[in-house]
């Protein structure tokens, strides 16, 4: 994967850009395109013809036949067929045009919805934690269809050229004056819709930027709908969303009065065009050069070209709103930095994992330089070992647990897991042995049975057996989730809601750990992922994944870990403070020698002995108030009203 | 997860819609008779060129004598103008008509907006917060659109359909007659299957909406997809939904484009029956040869616009649909009302009251049966029990987030639902579990609490850093990348659940109220950070009210009064010291949260 390939970020000026993408859209998918395009321009040559043939007809049958002619008059069935021959064909070329566009257009947006989500799923978490979530999404929707938009009426395009070819030729076989006079329109035309384009795309772009930030005000607007609510502003969210929905009416008139002016013009050239032929074509009629028949062909002729030959503002007017589109795709789809992968294997041994972490430091870009999240962290676990990592709120526990599950890689240092570098292993071979529960839980929009085996029941997963149910059950046991299970309609096929909807914080938290025992891992990460889980149920889980500890089987166990019930079960205990390890030791021991660690675990305790001293303090004022002043106000006991 | 409470469309028709909504955004029809008249004068410059065509033909270059220069060069001149004249009505009509629509649309959008906000927490709950957005932006977006593109050619064919037919009734009704013979039933087959149309990009959108799902799947969930390594299958989900999509799109291409070529074929087929008909007509006496070659002209002027209003009745139709989700919203009822003639409560050390309340969720069991509560001002409350017992809906129902199904809840003897809401949200401050931040910096968000957005930028950010001040988290804002100037991301999503929660806490700080209620809002944060904070709420809430909901009985421990709920009622209230020696409910949590703690 990391082999040089082509870019797909177009390069050159803005023509060159435009021409790019429309180019490489129609190589995509050249089956459909090379249809379109050719039914496209039997049309584009049918539009001609049908002129042609009501001229044909003016001159050899209609204008005769009025004017007495039998044999015109027998000729007019002839005249009737012909045309309806030719209305039949147009109509299917018009079919043909608008089904292979068509399809083509939706080739073209399954393939780059394709292109970005397999980027999605490839590239690593820290591109995603730059790349928020809507916009990835926005990527794969709005920029999708602006980068596509251009290919509606493409083809349509592509056969007028030919359109206009031939009724050039047709023209220039009548006459060459009555040729300029009719196609003077086109230029005309191709100069209209390129200042209109100059106004037009800025306006647009504008729009378009505004409608996102419209978006995007309501979007975090209703998201924070309880912030709003608690805080009570509702008045100023108001404010906010009416300044940018202003904002996006004056843009939309903007674009409005760009338009208000431009559709009268184009639509006025093809009729101006008219009026020229007929001057023209009356100077040439009284010459003798052409008929009056031939006049009509001209004229008649403009007025049918007059909304294909729109279609070419219609491209000029989706290409900048494609480009930028189309920009927005490529930046995803040229997005580098997959973490790389080696050749070793993890032996598939039962026991727990060995991880070492040898001098390890995580930087991430910050404002004016770099902030370190982690710095020379070195830590050994030994196989089957629970080891706890404990720190205050933003002490770096969250990244450090991350690494061993290589969601990202160290700036510094090594990650090892028995003894191997973590980026020379296998792809794949990390996620098939260590199983990372993080802080929050994500539920799939599926049955129980998929959340937990996360394979889709029928076909092969990810190259491992699925899981068969009772596998599933003991995870669910396990993780002391099997009486919900059981009691759902359905039990394992029970569906949960968007997002785990129906399930409450535990819950999800239960399931997470099911869903990463279900696998059998020889690492399990736990980043306080049992937050919301009852305290007793948590030890119970977690004396569970203990459970034959001592025969070599058990599971090793990195725990991020608030609760003290929990850090005593560990075996070891990491104390974490600004990214650096403080100290690593049993729970005990780092009581005894670990001061900022003795104040992390005790903090209530020393809470609730401070609190007793205080209110000692004060009933002793009391007393002695009450002894000095016999009558003293009760008001003088602490907080008496409640009393 | 139960049905939504927001109808996804008003049951309004089409026509009640356009009245409704014309009703609600007034400024779309200001100055609509003039639009239209100008509208008027716009479609009859499409008859300019057939016409001069016609006398071009008749009297210019066939005139008697051979062709006539000047008489044509008349002809031209006239038209020309004419049709400058035309033009110039168009770009009037459309300009006005932008200026109109967007102005009531705008007001449309920012009014479903505030109704949103003002539906309570349980209505909003029970609707994607994304289907909600696209009420304000998409769904509006439609209408605007169908303005800009399609409303204007409405308008305009119509018109242009209504004066080809008077014009070519002038030239000859027998063959007005035919054309629409052959036009009505091309327009009842072109109904039924633009029903089909509908249908299928009815289809579409939903294969999208669950596209869009497997991709944010793939997105919101890539940590879990990276986590337990199931790229592929994930994969998989996606391509099978994008596939999908892909092949309703076509399907629903494919009966377009036949139903338009349709459209396409019964207009050529016109003018081969014309052709033939007219020259029979002219044949029998009945019309000139150049009235046979205008008509073919004015017939194009027909069949173009029909053609086109087929199409761009389908897009009315996605705008009316659009019009109706919007208004759905707009007229959801709001169930937690702001009282026309509130009471403005008087700031100050605030009181609460709760008499037999009763709360029943929605098609769900009642989850309070009927609670009694005094809680006096310038008490620390803390209530405590088991998940599910109740307390959250305590929390919810003294902020008025929801109101009781029986019962009162006062605040200093005023029964909530009398006091205007804006003075209920001065006084009462929730700080709910997650964290809820805005983009934009840690001082952004801190000083989003302030209520007089009145004070200078260097004041904000003094009382921004005094207030991480106060509650002893100066080290921790030390820490930031970027102190207080750390972007927070997303949701705050670039900090950790606990950081959130800090930041949340000093953002309702700076809002000073009364009564501050706080619902787990320290459940990520470490212990010994967690005592900090509550140490330091402790001091500087002193003379203020608080109430806590609180799973860790150190909040318990501090407090002045705890409230035990047990299974939706009230089981004990007292002081710490005397519940913990009382040996009852509170006694045995607190026994055992002890031995977890230690």
């Amino acid at each position: 994967m990391t082999d040089e390939r082509t870019t797909a970020a177009l390069q050159g000026s803005r023509w060159r850009r435009s021409v790019a993408l429309m180019w490489r859209g129609l190589r995509a998918e050249p089956r459909l395109y090379v249809l379109a395009v050719g039914s496209s321009a039997v049309f584009g040559a049918l539009t001609v013809a049908v002129s042609r043939a009501v001229g044909w007809a003016t001159d050899t049958v209609v204008v005769p036949a009025i004017g007495g002619d039998v044999e015109a008059q027998d000729r007019l069935w002839q005249a009737g067929l012909v045309l309806a021959a030719v209305a039949v064909t147009l109509a299917l070329s018009v079919a043909g045009r608008r089904i292979w566009a068509g399809l083509g257009f939706a080739a073209l947006q399954a393939r780059h919805r394709r292109g970005v989500t397999a980027q999605y799923l490839r590239l690593p978490m820290s591109w995603h934690r730059a790349h928020p979530a809507g916009q990835l999404l926005s990527n794969a929707s709005a920029d999708v269809e602006a980068a596509t938009g251009v290919f509606n009426p493409l083809p349509f395009a592509l056969g007028v050229v030919v359109m206009i070819g031939v009724a050039a030729g047709m023209l220039l076989s009548i006459d060459l004056w009555l040729a300029a006079a009719a196609l003077v329109v086109i230029p005309a035309a191709v100069v209209v819709n390129l200042v209109f384009q100059r106004f037009m795309a800025p306006a647009a772009t504008r729009a378009q930027q505004l409608r996102a930030e419209v978006a995007d005000v309501a979007h975090e607007s209703f998201e924070g709908a309880l912030l709003v609510k608690s805080l009570g502003t509702a008045d100023r969210e108001e404010a906010r969303f009416a300044d940018r929905a202003h904002a996006l009416q004056a843009a939309n008139v903007r674009v409005g009065v760009v338009r208000a002016f431009f559709d009268p013009v184009i639509e006025l050239l093809p009729s101006l065009g008219t009026l020229v032929v007929l001057g023209v074509g009356t100077w040439r009629a009284s010459t003798g050069a052409v008929e009056a028949g031939d006049v009509i062909t001209a004229a008649y002729l403009l007025t049918v070209m007059a909304v294909p030959v729109r279609a070419f503002g219609w491209v000029l007017g989706e290409l900048p709103r494609a480009l930028v589109g189309y920009e927005r795709i490529a930046r995803v789809l040229d997005a580098r930095g997959v973490l790389p992968s080696g050749s070793r294997a993890l032996p598939r041994t039962a026991g727990g994992l060995a991880v070492r972490l040898d001098g390890v430091g995580v930087d991430v870009p910050a404002a004016g330089g770099t902030a370190r999240l982690l710095d020379d962290v070195d830590l050994e676990v030994g196989p089957g070992q629970t080891v706890a990592v404990v720190g205050s709120t933003g002490a770096g526990k969250t990244t450090l647990v991350s690494l061993l599950a290589r969601l990202s890689d160290p700036t510094r240092g090594r990650v090892l897991l028995d003894g191997l570098d973590l980026r020379d292993l296998l792809d794949g071979e990390v996620p098939a042995q260590v199983a990372l529960v993080a802080q929050q839980t994500f539920v799939f929009e599926d049955t129980v049975r998929a959340n937990v085996t996360l394979a889709d029941v029928p076909d092969v997963p990810d190259g491992a057996d699925v899981p068969d149910d009772a596998a599933v059950w003991d995870a669910l046991r396990t993780a002391r989730l099997d009486d919900l299970v059981q009691g759902l309609p359905g039990g394992l096929d029970a569906s949960l809601g968007e997002r785990g909807a129906n399930l409450s914080g535990g819950q999800r938290q239960r399931l997470a750990i099911a869903r990463a025992l279900v696998r059998r891992p020889r690492l399990l990460v736990l980043d306080d992922a049992t937050s919301a889980v009852d305290p007793q149920v948590e030890s119970e889980i977690l004396r569970a994944l203990r459970g034959t500890a001592g025969d070599g089987s058990a599971v090793t166990v990195v725990m991020v870990a608030y609760r003290m019930s929990s850090v005593a079960l560990a075996d070891v205990v990491v104390h974490l403070e600004g990214g650096r390890v403080v100290d690593v030791g049993t729970h005990r021991e780092l009581l005894g020698r670990d001061p900022g660690y003795r104040s992390l675990a005790t903090a209530y305790e020393q809470e609730t002995a401070r609190r007793a001293r205080e209110r000692a303090d004060e009933l002793a004022v009391g007393d002695e108030t009450e002894a000095t002043a016999p009558d003293a106000p009760v008001a003088a006991t602490p907080k008496g009203r409640t009393r | 997860m139960s049905d939504s409470r927001i109808a996804s469309a008003s049951t309004l028709g089409v026509l009640a819609t356009l009245r409704r909504g014309v009703q609600l955004s007034p400024q779309i029809v200001q100055g609509l008779w003039l639009t239209l008249g100008l509208a008027v004068l716009a479609a009859s410059g499409r008859v300019v060129v057939p016409l001069a065509v016609q006398r071009t033909v008749d009297e210019g270059i066939g005139a008697t004598g051979g062709p006539d220069a000047g008489r044509v060069a008349l002809f031209v001149a006239l038209a020309a103008g004419a049709l400058v004249v035309a033009g110039l009505c168009s770009a009037m009509v459309n300009v006005r008509l932008f200026r109109s629509t967007e102005a009531g649309l705008a007001e449309l959008r920012v009014r479903a907006f505030r109704h949103v906000h003002d539906l309570s927490t349980l209505s909003q709950g029970t609707e994607r917060r994304g289907a909600l957005v696209s009420r304000v932006t998409s769904d509006v977006d439609t209408i605007s659109l169908f303005v800009q593109w399609g409303g204007i050619m409405l308008l305009v064919s119509s018109l242009q359909v209504l004066v080809a037919t008077v014009l070519m009734a002038v030239y000859s009704w027998q063959l007005t007659v035919l054309v629409w013979l052959c036009f009505v039933p091309l327009v009842l087959v072109l109904r039924r299957a633009q029903r089909h149309v509908n249908a299928a990009y009815t289809t579409v959108r939903a294969k999208v909406g669950a596209m869009l799902g497997a991709i944010s799947e793939a997105v919101v969930g890539a940590e879990t997809v990276r986590a337990y390594g199931v790229g592929r299958r994930t994969g998989r989900r996606v391509d099978a939904a994008i596939e999908e999509t892909r092949s309703a799109q076509a399907r629903a291409q494919v009966l377009v484009a036949s139903v338009f070529s349709g459209g396409v074929l019964v207009a050529n087929l016109v003018l081969a029956v014309v052709v033939v008909v007219g020259t029979l007509l002219g044949v029998g006496g009945e019309l000139t040869a150049g009235q046979v070659v205008a008509f073919l002209f004015l017939v194009q002027l027909f069949t173009g616009p029909v053609q086109m209003a087929t199409e761009i009745l389908n897009e009315l139709q996605n705008a009316v649909a659009g019009w109706r989700r919007v208004l759905a919203v707009v007229e959801t009822p709001l169930d937690v009302v702001d009282p026309p003639d509130g009471v403005a409560s008087e700031r100050g050390p605030a009181a609460l009251t709760l008499q037999g309340v009763r709360y029943t969720y929605p098609e769900g069991p009642e989850v309070l049966h009927g609670v009694d509560l005094e809680l006096p001002a310038r008490t620390r409350v803390a209530v405590v029990g088991r998940t599910g017992s109740g307390k959250t809906t305590i929390a919810k129902l003294v902020t008025r987030l929801m109101d009781p199904t029986a019962g009162q809840v006062l605040l200093d003897g005023v029964d909530l639902r009398d006091l205007g809401l804006a003075s209920l949200r001065d006084r009462v401050v929730l700080v709910p579990q997650e964290g809820f931040l805005m983009e934009g910096t840690v001082a952004d968000n801190v000083a989003y609490g302030l209520r007089d957005g009145t004070s200078g930028a260097d004041d904000v950010a003094a009382r921004v850093s005094d207030a991480f001040e106060a509650l002893g988290l100066a080290d921790w804002v030390a820490d930031l990348p970027a102190g207080l100037g750390t972007q927070v991301g997303q949701r705050g999503e670039a900090l950790s659940a606990g950081e959130r929660q800090l930041v949340a806490i000093a953002r309702a700080y700076l809002a000073a109220p009364d009564l501050l209620v706080l619902d787990e809002a320290t459940s990520a944060v470490d212990p010994a950070t967690e005592v900090r904070i509550a140490r330091a709420l402790d001091s500087l809430t002193a003379g203020r009210s608080t109430l806590t909901i609180a799973h860790r009985l150190s909040t318990a421990e501090a407090s002045d009064l705890v409230v035990v709920v047990d299974d939706g009622h009230v089981v004990e209230v007292g002081p710490h010291d005397e519940l913990a020696a009382a040996g009852g409910v509170y006694a045995r949590m607190h026994a055992s949260w002890v031995a977890q703690t230690r």
